[in-house]
């Protein structure tokens, strides 16, 4: 069943840590008290009744971050088997990654010129 | 506590095989008849629950710290009742919360708002698979090793967002979008610093890792290698804890307590309880990745020739393996006690400034810091693990 060693491991433990939340949640649920009424359920506002909701049309700012995060993300993810593999590749591997990394670097300064990593 | 080797275990190093507990509790039942499969399955789910109950004392023990030493900061006295010097006080606060009522406001998203607290939960749980405190004292020592625990790290803004969206709050929102901006933003060169260990020790098993490291005490740590790394790590550790410096989406000030504001009772408890435990895994994980993880600052061996007895005797190995565990802890509690130390002496950043240093500070430096040690491993093999 698991091809690797250890990995039975894994799902016996992610049971585990999945039945910690889920335990204290039920144990809340049986001790805790019940009194649903009116404005104990509104949603906080600095004491003021809330003026509209949350769910509207929002500016994100942090999306063009969340692009530039899914490029380094991707690339951290293709360097670590060349660094795992590194001590056997040599400098070959090291001239490559170099290349690699100076054309990432490159879309790096890009962004950073375009504004892409302003907050304003 | 687990037998089998990580594949691809480096080679070269003859660090003493240490305790396998497992292997002798899997003995014991087959002695008694039991098939090995069964031997097991039996065996399986006691690493689990110790390190479980390690990781709740270790948040218990981190959230009483937290409270004497931010009093002492002030010239307060802090907790003082509940047991002597306030031991028991984090044990109170717990279970005042399991008694608290859990009130889900009236226009939140009832299911996503349950959900939230529970996804951020289990990934940190989780993580403390790969946490070594011993040559074979760990749950399971898998191949990916700390891949696993950056990839697991990854899930948590999910729980973050979810729960800042489903409150119906503007404060929950802009906390949760805040708190998924940060992550994202500290995870790479958080990444690229593991990377740059993980090439000098050519493994991704946390247990290689540390046995890079043994060999000269203290003079082998990684440390002294990758300053620059650890330095990385640790900044970009306390931004994905949300600690002081850093911790933006729950600015009290600005943002009420951000993505938890609407929270009460025990799905606050497990927001609580996350951020100690992440902030206990990630001083674990430092005092893994750079301060020789379980390893002695003199070397093993010369303890066992002052003792007169063979590295493999069963006294040695056990007197080794506690103190492994001890030295492990007392790293990482020595890294608790800087992060609670920062908390109560340095003022937030502001948001702007926070995606600054993320994103045009640390990222260049952490990839610079990956090919200085890429070149370095290729000039002096010797020296950056062959």
């Amino acid at each position: 069943m698991f091809v690797l060693s250890g990995y039975d491991a894994f799902l016996g433990f992610l049971l585990i840590s999945a039945a910690v939340p889920v335990l204290a949640i039920v144990a809340n649920k049986l001790l805790a008290p019940r009194s649903r009424r009116g404005e104990r359920e509104l949603t906080y506002e600095s004491g003021m009744e809330p003026i509209g909701g949350a769910w509207i049309q929002f500016n994100i700012r942090y999306y063009m971050f969340a692009l530039v995060f899914v490029i380094f993300d991707v690339e951290t993810v293709f360097l670590y088997p060349w660094a795992v593999a590194f001590h056997r590749l040599g400098l070959l591997a090291f001239i490559e990654a170099l290349v690699f990394i100076a054309i990432l670097v490159v879309a790096l300064a890009y962004a950073w010129r375009k504004g892409a990593l302003e907050w304003s | 506590m687990v037998s089998t080797p990580a594949p691809g275990t480096a080679p070269g190093l003859d660090a003493a095989a240490g305790l396998d507990l497992q292997a002798s509790f899997e003995s014991l039942l087959q002695g008694l008849g039991l098939s090995p499969g069964a031997a097991h399955l039996l065996w399986l789910p006691l690493p689990m629950v110790l390190v479980l109950v390690a990781a709740v004392v270790g948040v218990l023990v981190n959230v009483w710290l937290e409270r004497k030493i931010s009093a002492a900061v002030q010239q307060r006295i802090g907790p003082e009742y509940a047991g002597a010097l306030g031991i028991l006080q984090p044990m109170a606060d717990g279970l005042k919360l399991v008694f608290k009522e859990d009130i889900i406001p009236a226009r939140a998203d009832g299911l996503l708002f349950t959900l939230g607290p529970v996804l951020v939960l289990i990934p940190v749980i989780l993580s403390w698979l790969v946490v070594p405190f011993g040559q074979n004292l760990l749950i399971s020592n898998v191949g990916v090793g700390i891949f696993l625990w950056i990839s697991l790290s990854s899930i948590q803004p999910i729980g973050l967002l979810m729960s800042g969206y489903a409150s119906n709050n503007k404060y929950s929102l802009l906390g949760g979008l805040r708190a998924a901006a940060q992550s994202i933003s500290y995870e790479i060169p958080l990444a690229l610093a593991v990377l740059a260990v993980v090439m000098m020790s050519n493994s991704l098993s946390t247990v290689d890792i540390v046995d890079q490291q043994t060999g000269a005490g203290i003079l082998s740590w990684n440390i002294w290698r990758q300053p620059v790394g650890f330095l990385i790590f640790w900044i970009c550790a306390l931004a994905e804890c949300e600690r002081l410096p850093f911790d933006l989406p729950e600015a009290e000030e600005e943002l009420v307590a951000g993505y938890q504001t609407e929270y009460a009772g025990m799905k606050f408890a497990l927001f609580y309880l996350g951020s100690y435990i992440n902030l206990v895994l990630s001083a674990l994980l430092v005092s893994v990745l750079y301060l020789g993880g379980w390893g002695f600052p003199l070397p093993v061996e010369w303890l066992a020739s002052w003792l007169g007895q063979p590295i493999d005797a069963p006294v040695v190995q056990v007197i080794t393996a506690s103190v492994g565990i001890v030295m492990t802890v007392l790293k990482a509690y020595l890294l608790v006690f800087l992060a609670i130390l920062l908390r109560w002496t340095t003022p937030r950043v502001r948001i702007d400034q926070l995606l600054d240093l993320g994103w045009k500070f640390l990222l260049p430096i952490a990839l610079v810091n990956l090919l200085v040690t890429a070149g370095l491993k290729l000039a002096f093999p010797a020296f950056f693990g062959g």
